[in-house]
């Protein structure tokens, strides 16, 4: 039913339907409305689930990692520092092969203390082992949990799975929502059965010592999975819009116009759609523009990509976070994506936007537009103050 | 698209207020997109809400900045700063009345609609400026014509319908107040 919906109160919704029996988690902005939804429908035996209110993100972890460990389907969700906080578990989770699903409410990164949009917090678990998705619209982050949960627990793949969505600009932004029903997300989603768990009767142990005998093999069937998961999620995203009659892509990738395009922008969340605004503005002027939107960030789809970017000339990467010292991390990826295409591959630009909150608005990405045909850059900053930077000397 | 921006301090309001307007536009099967900009995050710091409406899903998630209408929920804001900045040669702003205090004029073919929301909100609370943002967005509806009284009216009703009928009622009567204010050409 189509409705109009706060996108924190959407993914509450969402997760209600998911019926996870067990969430746990600690409030932190942007993502509080989120998990006060939760522990609400809770309190109102609207969810039967467990609600467990802890001191810190590190214990709300710990409590999702206990309980999945013990066969329940469970979920947290988290944001900037609490992620951070939490990382030491969320390295344990996708190490001890536990699907639980997390929402990141993408949010920038302390010092300066700043609570509003970026997604440099996500970064930080990069390598965790974890699927990392990422949301344009309310609407996505709603289906992409749905499938999140059916990813994850398949049984090829046992990995938990984060959905990113875009601090502010997507948790409390409100937009019309066609939300599933009860029995429709039940069918897809059937509930959560495992042989890997602790139990009593058939026991087992979980996180023993791998010593340098064991370790890079477990270490590489992980990668495996991963690799094995380019195929999963578009059979799940396949399902999925079999079973809801939407859904954009492939699971993996989105592209915009992308057919006869030279030259293309490559992003990640909510700054998608004002790309695509950029990109029609920009047809209108004759320019073969295009936009390849990343939904799975991890796995990181590299032939979907490369096919995708076929016919390009010029690429630059919208990057919403920064490895200090390096480059953006999304443009890292594609120029070693690209790697492989030989004389052929494109001129691939990486910039940096939207740090902080700094708004994203159209001349920021008319601005992208304008370097990425001339000299390559590959960390661009874009929408300086030359004024503050003086200031700062 | 239209383009709304609404200015207030943190705690009037705002959010909820573009909330309803979004869902009157949804009702009507427009695709709105409300959201907010906070600035300081605390309680009487100045803050923005956004509402953009198109006809098909909005994709733009900048913030506002030539908008079509204008809701200034508290005058003080527009002391030292301008409320206007890029604010559309057509556009319609609708400003809370703040006793002794002279609200700036827009430019060109701007129209200003200074609405007595406060007065109107405790005419029919005793006392209270609770009311003040609905009498506000019947001053709305009335001034830009995007919006009938009764569509507002329903969007207050299905959002705050969980509050009790009586809470509803007070609300239908400051829309109507709102509207009849700007329709009486008072």
């Amino acid at each position: 039913m189509k409705q109009f919906l706060e996108g924190s109160h959407a993914i509450a919704e969402i997760i209600k339907r998911c019926k996870p029996g067990v969430v746990s988690a600690y409030p932190i902005t942007p993502q509080t409305h989120i998990v006060e939804d939760l522990a609400q429908m809770v309190a109102d035996k609207e969810l039967d689930a467990q609600f467990v209110n802890v001191e810190s993100e590190h214990s709300a972890a710990s409590v999702v990692l206990g309980a999945q460990a013990v066969g329940v389907r469970t979920y947290t969700a988290t944001s900037s520092q609490g992620l951070l906080l939490m990382a030491e578990v969320v390295f344990n989770i996708a190490g001890l092969r536990l699907p639980i699903v997390m929402t990141t409410a993408n949010r920038a990164i302390s010092a300066p203390i700043n609570i509003w949009n970026d997604q440099q917090d996500v970064m930080t678990v990069r390598d965790s082992g974890w699927v990392l998705l990422f949301a344009e619209t309310i609407q996505e982050a709603v289906d992409l949990h749905v499938q999140a949960y059916k990813i994850g627990e398949d049984p090829r793949v046992m990995l938990p799975v984060m959905v990113n969505m875009d601090g502010f600009i997507l948790t409390h932004g409100m937009e019309t929502v066609d939300m599933p029903s009860q029995e429709e997300v039940g069918k897809f989603i059937p509930p959560y059965t495992t042989t890997y768990k602790l139990d009593v009767d058939n026991p087992q142990t979980m996180g023993y010592l791998a010593d340098p005998d064991y370790y890079l093999e477990i270490r590489y069937l992980v990668q495996q999975t991963h690799r094995e998961l380019l195929s999963i999620i578009p059979e799940v995203a396949s399902q999925f819009k079999k079973a809801f009659k939407r859904g954009e892509g492939n699971g993996l990738i989105e592209g915009y116009r992308l057919e006869d395009a030279e030259q293309v922008f490559v992003a990640m969340g909510s700054v998608c759609g004002t790309i695509r605004d950029s990109v029609d503005e920009l047809r209108a002027k004759g320019k073969k523009a295009g936009l390849l939107k990343i939904i799975s960030y991890r796995p990181f789809p590299k032939d979907e990509v490369l096919t995708a970017l076929s016919r390009a000339r010029e690429v630059a990467v919208v990057d919403k976070s920064v490895s200090l010292g390096g480059f953006g991390p999304v443009y890292t990826d594609l120029c070693a994506a690209v790697s492989s295409m030989g004389p052929k591959a494109p001129k691939v630009s990486g910039f940096v936007l939207g740090l902080g909150g700094r708004d994203i608005t159209l001349k920021s990405i008319q601005d992208v537009y304008e370097r990425m045909s001339g000299k390559q850059v590959d960390c661009e900053f874009i929408g300086l103050k030359q004024e503050l930077l003086a200031e700062g000397k | 698209m239209k383009e709304i921006r609404i200015h207030a301090r943190a705690g009037q309001g705002a959010i909820t207020t573009a909330s309803i307007l979004g869902y009157a536009y949804f009702l009507k099967g427009e695709y709105p997109y409300a959201f907010p900009h906070f600035g300081a995050a605390r309680m009487g710091a100045p803050m923005n809400a956004f509402v953009r409406i198109d006809d098909k899903p909005v994709r733009l998630r900048s913030q506002v900045y030539n908008p079509d209408y204008l809701i200034v929920v508290d005058a003080t804001l527009m002391r030292g700063f301008d409320c206007y900045v890029g604010f559309k040669d057509d556009g319609i702003a609708i400003v809370n009345e703040r006793e002794g205090m002279e609200i700036p004029k827009p430019g060109g073919k701007q129209k200003l609609f200074v609405v007595p929301a406060n007065k109107i909100s405790m005419e029919i609370t005793g006392g209270k400026t609770l009311l003040s943002n609905t009498v506000l967005l019947g001053a709305y509806a009335a001034a830009t014509g995007d919006l009938k009284v009764e569509d507002m009216i329903k969007a207050i009703a299905e959002r705050f319908g969980d509050k009790g009928q009586k809470i509803v009622d007070m609300n239908a009567e400051a829309v109507k107040k709102g509207y009849e204010f700007v329709k009486g050409g008072r």
